[in-house]
């Protein structure tokens, strides 16, 4: 049944309303009450280039990119053969591999850190393991550095990233794939050449996914991470708690979403053309 | 030897049997139609000769060579799927080329390769574009090209014209059936529609639940059935009800009737006419022994034809195509007339 355009926006006004409410009023006020405690536009124009000027700033900037992007790709790695291995299951198997995938998804970002920190830690499971079985001398250091960060945030994350190709996976019309079989094509070819192609708009969906969760990650890599994992969202936080600098704050919430917002376009129009060729 | 060879091969999908103990043999460049309702299981044993689908038992050979258990690609076979199975992330030329390029043939031969194919279905020029970017019949021509862009001597064909409008379907009939003779290729065609069976075919074999219930050439089939099936199933076919009264057939209104090739084993059953070899003449004008008597119950004109529908004393429809040609006589609804034909064009077909 086609909408009139009014029936559309009708549709859309609850979830506009919510989002204006909670999310796009309290970071409006937050940013420009921030920025107004400063004074005129040369004022704040003064401030954003003295916040992008500060070593520690720009280091955590590089440092978020440079976390959201690993974790992207662990995700990707990892989560590719899982959400095949979903489409490929049938009855129990898919049930459990669904209900790994999903579960955590129902437990607290924050318990699921501390579990990991109990696995990983000096004590930990996997130490002691390891030096039980005499394969170390001394606990490896899993924690607290960007080994932890990693492992932590790509847990977290993993089943974004897996639904995401799930769902574009399960969309491939089979009968391609038996078509290239059929013209002689091997197993290795038919990924390259057919099934992975035909999911690259999924392998793209799903790494922006991440990659924007992963830029305002603030609990993994406080409790996982070292002195050296400083991202930024944990900058924003200490800027407003402990500094009670909310300018500098609202400056660098500015530069989170400027990133995230351009990632997203970048994505809408990469998308755009490739859905249009595959429609 | 080449060409396809089936013997005793059985598939079952739990219950239900698909194809039970099927034997054939489809020498080289025949162009060979397997016909039927669906379910019959002409698809699976399509899928069976591709390799996409494996017999429970009973064994396939390909070009002499025993492919029951080989891999779709070690076949060597060309196909044309229903539903076309072009990849929507490839351009035409991509698409014609992908069973080259995965056999890795050199680019130079590769770019001659299929610009001929695509000379051949008349689609040079159109390379660059996709799948979407094409009708319904120029998908069917990309596919019918990257079919044959191998030169297979074999092509397995399913349902490839279900999803075009029916003058379309008759031109691409004609140009598959050219392509198919000017390249020898052997074809094995899967379809429910009679008519495309009968334009195209060297030979038919008709499928009702998983056997062959008759194979031969198109006009034999159509003109010899040896059931009632394979009669009403290859177009409009007049079964009326008779049996042995002392060593002759008789017919409603205890009319005597003659058969062709009657041995006179069936001591009842029913005479099978095709509608176009039914005459209509006045009442009592018909020869004895191949006449039946009616009243017309309805007139339908269409267009080369004119379909009188005549009802007989026990109710019985009979059908007679009379070609509209010049000077044929009216017979208005109502009117009595006599049913008649020639006796060879009559068969007795078991109930």
């Amino acid at each position: 049944m086609p909408l009139g355009p009014l029936a559309k926006w009708l549709l859309l006004a609850p979830a506009v309303a919510l989002l204006l409410v909670l999310f796009l009023t309290p970071v409006g006020w937050f940013i420009s009450a921030s920025l107004m405690e400063l004074g005129s536009w040369q004022d704040i124009w003064d401030e954003v280039a003295a916040v992008m000027g500060t070593g520690v700033i720009v280091r955590s900037i590089i440092n978020t990119n440079g976390i959201s992007l690993a974790v992207t790709l662990l995700t990707l790695v990892i989560g590719y053969p899982v959400a095949y291995a979903m489409t490929r299951a049938r009855g129990l198997t898919f049930t459990l591999i669904l209900v790994c995938v999903v579960l955590p998804y129902f437990t607290s970002t924050i318990v699921r850190t501390y579990a990991w920190m109990v696995i990983l830690g000096r004590n930990g499971i996997i130490n002691q393991l390891l030096l039980g079985m005499g394969l170390v001398d001394e606990p490896l250091q899993l924690m607290y550095n960007r080994l932890g960060v990693l492992i932590g945030m790509t847990y977290v994350l993993l089943p974004y990233m897996v639904l995401t190709l799930f769902a574009t996976m399960k969309s491939v019309d089979g009968r391609l794939l038996q078509a290239a079989a059929g013209m002689g094509a091997r197993p290795m070819t038919i990924f390259t050449r057919v099934f992975f192609p035909l999911t690259f708009h999924g392998v793209m969906a799903g790494s922006l996914i991440v990659y924007i969760l992963a830029m305002g990650f603030f609990i993994t890599p406080a409790l996982m991470g070292g002195p050296g994992d400083l991202m930024m969202a944990m900058l924003i936080e200490r800027e407003v708690e402990l500094s009670h600098n909310w300018p500098v704050a609202a400056i660098m919430t500015i530069i989170l979403l400027v990133i995230t917002l351009s990632l997203y376009a970048v994505y809408t129009r990469f998308s755009d053309s490739s859905e249009e060729r595959l429609a | 030897m080449s060409g396809i060879r089936l013997e005793n091969v059985f598939k079952a999908y739990g219950d239900a049997t698909v194809v039970r103990d099927l034997s054939l043999t489809i020498p080289q460049g025949e162009f060979f139609t397997l016909l039927g309702p669906s379910g019959s299981g002409k698809t699976t044993t399509l899928s069976i000769i591709a390799g996409f689908t494996m017999a429970d038992r009973g064994r396939v050979f390909i070009n002499g060579r025993d492919a029951t258990r080989a891999e779709p690609r070690e076949r060597g076979l060309g196909m044309v799927f229903q539903n076309y199975a072009i990849f929507p992330h490839l351009n035409v030329f991509e698409n014609v080329a992908f069973p080259l390029t995965v056999k890795k043939v050199p680019k130079l031969e590769i770019a001659k390769r299929v610009a001929d194919a695509l000379e051949m279905v008349k689609l040079t020029g159109f390379e660059r574009r996709y799948a979407r970017q094409l009708s319904g019949g120029q998908q069917q021509r990309v596919a019918l090209a990257r079919a044959i862009v191998a030169h297979p001597p074999i092509v397995l064909m399913d349902e490839p014209l279900g999803a075009l409008d029916k003058n379309l379907r008759y031109h691409m009939q004609m140009e598959i059936k050219e392509i198919s003779t000017r390249l020898g290729m052997t074809v094995v065609y899967v379809t429910h529609d009679q008519e495309e069976a009968l334009t195209m075919s060297d030979r038919i074999a008709i499928m009702n639940g998983g056997v062959i219930a008759q194979m031969g050439p198109p006009r034999e089939v159509y003109e010899r059935p040896q059931s009632a099936f394979v009669a009403k199933f290859l177009g409009e076919a007049n079964l009326i009800r008779v049996e042995r009264q002392s060593g002759c057939l008789v017919g409603p209104g205890s009319l005597p009737v003659r058969a062709g090739e009657d041995n006179g084993s069936l001591q009842k059953g029913q005479l099978f006419l095709r509608p176009e070899k039914v005459t209509l003449c006045d009442p009592g004008t018909g020869e004895a022994g191949c006449t039946l008597r009616g009243k017309v119950h309805q007139v339908a004109f269409l267009g080369n034809v004119i379909r009188f529908e005549v009802e007989l004393e026990d109710g019985t429809i009979i059908l007679s195509d009379v070609a509209n040609a010049a000077g044929i006589k009216n017979f208005p609804v109502g009117a009595a007339v006599d049913v008649t034909w020639l006796p060879e064009h009559a068969r007795l077909l078991e109930d």
